[in-house]
């Protein structure tokens, strides 16, 4: 481990250890911050495979008839996008990407707690990645599927389905890694004098999000070496004809695989709390209850699984017990939107792209969240379940949500990685193709499903032509849409406004430091921050020089 | 002068209900009603739609006032009010979410045990079965129950059984009391029909929109769906569960007929037995 170096060794240390300059991140770095950018450019490269491969279902699902790829090749594309969009895409750059960045500075460390560790799990994702991917040239992809339920998973062809499980055991490692190190991180390492209730709500939603990580990966991996015994060793744990049962698989894959939302989601509601108070110029509202309903979110989450399978042949008393449990995490979620809109209410807003990529994860999500409750209604779900509706329920939650909000974050700590910032016309033509576009795309889906077009399908019955049209032109606006972005990236980063330490005038530890910030994050003492949401006071009297206005509100009547 | 605040969230307040009322009531977002527990399913439907339409716009337009309302000048460097919570604001919107998901969980439960859903349905073999319609039988409140959907139906002795099996890529219907195999399923309007199915390959769903019921068809676990038509006519079967690359092309019929046409329908289709 390498906090404890006195600052004067690090130089030589560094220079004989490690690359510097951009080589640095294609080494083993043992920095936080290389690895977090790592896990974060990775992604979004995957995302962009995977973005590939949407485009491939979108333009399929343009005419009613199977004419663009073989039904073969559609299914195993289906399986790809799924599985690279989650675990290569999702879960590392909102835990993996943001968490490495951001915890050490919030806790007041110069590192990670085990960085060495911190490198493994990054450098087991691009292998396990191109495995993925590679497995499609090599016999063809799993096409199960990113549930990969069995006997369909046993019976499709064995190579890709294998391929799949191996990358899939894989990544579940790496994650469960990072998890250990962030649990360690936050725990062990904040700094003398930092009260857990002090934390920057971020800690805290990686805090719920490692626990589940550490909790529910594990019986994912335990479920996936059977399914592999089924396919390779011909065992019979889920397959019916040696006697095994295929609804066990369910519950098994969906006591990760609902924490696993929450694992993608409740990250983002972490950065939201950062992004938000600093455009707003006001305190996070209500810190105490965002905290206990990040915690609730952990232990509910944990008892709803079966809501994914109220078609399956489960017995009413689980089918009503899983509808009361899953509606009621509507309660904390909604908590922490309120608290969300409450900051936001007599702000003083900075219109930028952070902020309203912020504000369309808000709406976008609220609407998730909307369609989620009903689904958690059995006698609602049982007509609408496998169908559009629901890939247009998690696509609020997912893409509407934490995509959203991984763009919000990269505008808003892009000054922090590189010391530039983004151009803000770029950003918001980039917000206005997103918004449009995912919309377009997303929202005639629910009705789709609920006039009866299931899931998973390449070919359709003909009425629903026009609407699955207008869906193909969203996501050809979304594809559209990362040009921009990623256009504003490249020419930022060359020659964008110098942004200083701290453009947006925030108080939490990563501003407190230049940017890019050194490889110990802050040249002398850690700066201890007890109100990392110190913001606010009358108008006229405060400026972030002076102290933080919660006395004077105390006062007030 | 001013309008008063408590006055105007009111009015806002009232607008939100009957917006919420006209997108349930007159926007038609579902396909034609035909069995007997659709009706019942689309009232659950509108309380729905109506709740969400109310809370989606409420907190749209809240987002979007605040953004415009609230908006920073340029060159304004200057912070909010330090506001760091209110706990009985706080009390609040937890205590509205709960009373909205409980009433939603109340009443969902309600409609689903009116669909049938609330009996077992994990049929253990067929003498399981039909134990469980004698039980259900003796029932007093039986008369005002709307069986279907989901459970061994109202047990007025002539239900129809058929015998549904799905394979890759296709349903095949079998009436057991006349010994008709077909690839499409067709059935009386009023009476009840309770199919009994199994899978032999992979896992397939049997769902018909018009009726709103779907029930995974799973190898190895035989699993039993009950119906009431309501209007003849020809609507989709549509399996909805990933079976293999043509499970897209997995599709039927189930043709609804007025009881007389029905009769006619199995009377022409029984296959002469040999005597
Ligand atoms: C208000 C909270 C939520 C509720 C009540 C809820 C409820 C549900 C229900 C009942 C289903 C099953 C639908 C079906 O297959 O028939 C479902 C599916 C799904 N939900 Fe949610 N959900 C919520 C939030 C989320 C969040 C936060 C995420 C992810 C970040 C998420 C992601 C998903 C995904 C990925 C599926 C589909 C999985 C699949 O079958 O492939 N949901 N949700
Ligand atoms: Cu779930
Ligand atoms: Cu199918």
């Amino acid at each position: 481990m390498t906090i404890a170096t006195p600052p004067s060794q690090t130089p030589e240390a560094n220079l004989s250890l490690q690359p510097t300059g951009w080589l640095k991140y294609f080494s083993f770095s043992l920095d936080h911050k290389v690895i977090g950018l790592q896990y974060i450019v990775c992604g979004f490269l995957f995302y962009l495979i995977g973005g590939a491969l949407a485009g491939v279902i979108r333009t399929e699902l343009a005419t009613p008839i199977s004419d663009f790829v073989s039904r073969d090749t559609y299914n195993q594309v289906l399986t790809l996008h799924g599985t690279v969009m989650i675990f290569l895409w999702i879960v590392p750059v909102i835990n993996g990407g943001f968490g490495n960045y951001l915890i050490p500075f919030y806790v007041g460390a110069r590192d990670m707690a085990f960085p060495r560790l911190n490198a493994v799990a990054f450098w087991m994702i691009p292998p396990s990645g191109l495995l993925l991917i590679s497995s499609y040239f090599i016999g063809g992809a799993a096409q199960s599927g990113w549930t990969a339920y069995p006997p369909l998973s046993i019976t499709t062809p064995a190579m890709g389905q294998i391929l799949w499980i191996v990358s899939v055991l894989l990544l579940g490692g790496s994650s469960i890694f990072g998890g250990i190190n962030f649990i360690a991180t936050i725990l062990k390492f904040r700094q003398p004098g930092l009260k857990l209730m002090q934390m920057p709500m971020y800690c805290w939603a990686m805090l719920g999000t490692s626990i589940l990580v550490v909790l529910a990966t594990p019986v994912l991996a335990g479920t996936l070496i059977l399914l592999s015994m089924d396919i390779v060793a011909h065992t019979g744990f889920f397959n019916p004809a040696s006697g095994g049962n295929v609804v066990v698989y369910q519950h098994l894959f969906w006591f990760y695989s609902h924490p696993a939302v929450y694992i993608m989601v409740l990250p983002a509601f972490g950065l939201v709390s950062e992004i938000l108070p600093i455009h707003a110029r006001k305190p996070l509202f209500g810190y105490v209850t965002m905290v206990y309903s990040i915690m609730a979110i952990v232990v509910l989450g944990l008892v709803v699984w079966a809501h994914h399978m109220f078609t399956s042949g489960t017995p009413p008393w689980m089918r009503l017990f899983f509808t009361i449990a899953t509606a009621f995490i509507a309660v904390p979620t909604g908590i922490k939107f309120f608290n969300w809109i409450a900051t936001l209410w007599q702000g003083r807003l900075a219109l930028n792209s952070a902020m309203l990529f912020s504000c369309a994860f808000i709406l976008q999500f609220v609407f998730g969240g909307i369609t989620g409750v009903a689904l958690a209604q059995v006698p609602f779900d049982v007509h609408v379940h496998d169908t559009y509706f629901v890939v247009g329920h998690f696509h609020y939650i997912v893409y509407g949500g934490t995509v959203f909000v991984i763009f919000a974050s990269i505008y808003h700590w892009f000054p922090k990685f590189t010391g530039r910032m983004l151009d803000e016309k770029l950003g918001r033509l980039h917000l206005a193709l997103t918004f449009i576009g995912f919309n377009l795309c997303f929202a005639p889906q629910h009705w789709l499903g609920l006039n009866g077009m299931p899931r998973r399908v390449a070919e359709y019955d003909p009425q629903f032509t026009l609407i699955n049209q207008i869906s193909s032109v969203g996501a050809l606006l979304m594809a559209i849409s990362t040009l921009p972005f990623l256009f504003n990236v490249v020419i930022s980063m060359v020659r964008g406004t110098p942004s200083g330490p701290n453009p947006w005038r925030a108080l939490t530890p990563e501003w407190l430091t230049s940017s890019p910030p050194p490889v110990e994050n802050w040249k002398g003492a850690a700066p201890l921050v007890h109100e990392p949401y110190g913001y606010g006071g009358p108008p006229g009297v405060m400026d972030l020089n002076q102290a933080s206005g919660r006395d004077l509100w105390r006062n007030e009547p | 002068m001013r309008i008063p605040s408590a006055i105007l969230t009111l009015v806002v307040g009232m607008a939100l209900v009957l917006l919420g009322q006209w997108v349930a009531n007159d926007v038609n977002l579902l396909p034609e009603s035909a069995s007997v527990n659709a009706p019942v399913y689309d009232e659950l439907f509108r309380v729905l739609v109506a709740i969400g339409t109310m809370l989606l716009v409420g907190i749209t337009g809240v987002v979007i006032y605040s953004l415009v309302r609230f908006r920073r000048q340029d060159g304004d460097s200057q912070d909010g009010p330090a506001i760091e919570g209110n706990l009985s604001l706080e009390l609040f919107w937890t205590a509205i979410p709960a009373v909205v998901v409980l009433f939603l969980g109340i009443y969902s439960y309600d409609i689903y045990d009116r669909m049938g859903g609330m009996a077992d349905l994990n049929g253990h073999g067929m003498a399981h079965q039909t134990e469980l319609a004698s039980v259900r039988h003796s029932e007093p409140d039986d008369e005002n129950r709307i069986w279907g959907g989901i459970a061994p139906a109202k047990s007025s002795g002539d239900v129809i059984p058929v015998e549904v099996t799905a394979l890759q890529f296709a349903f095949i219907f079998h009436y057991p009391e006349q010994n008709i195999t077909s690839g499409e399923l067709h059935v009386p309007t009023g009476q009840t029909v309770e199919l009994r199915m199994k899978a032999n390959d992979v896992i397939h769903a049997f769902w018909v929109p018009e009726f709103r019921i779907k029930q995974d068809i799973i190898p190895g676990q035989p699993t039993v769906l009950s119906f009431t038509a309501r209007k003849a006519g020809d609507y989709p079967i549509v399996c909805a569960e990933l079976c293999g690359p043509y499970h897209g092309g997995m599709r039927s019929h189930v043709v609804v007929d007025e009881p007389d046409a029905f009769s006619n329908w199995l009377e022409a289709n029984t296959p002469a037995t040999l005597s």
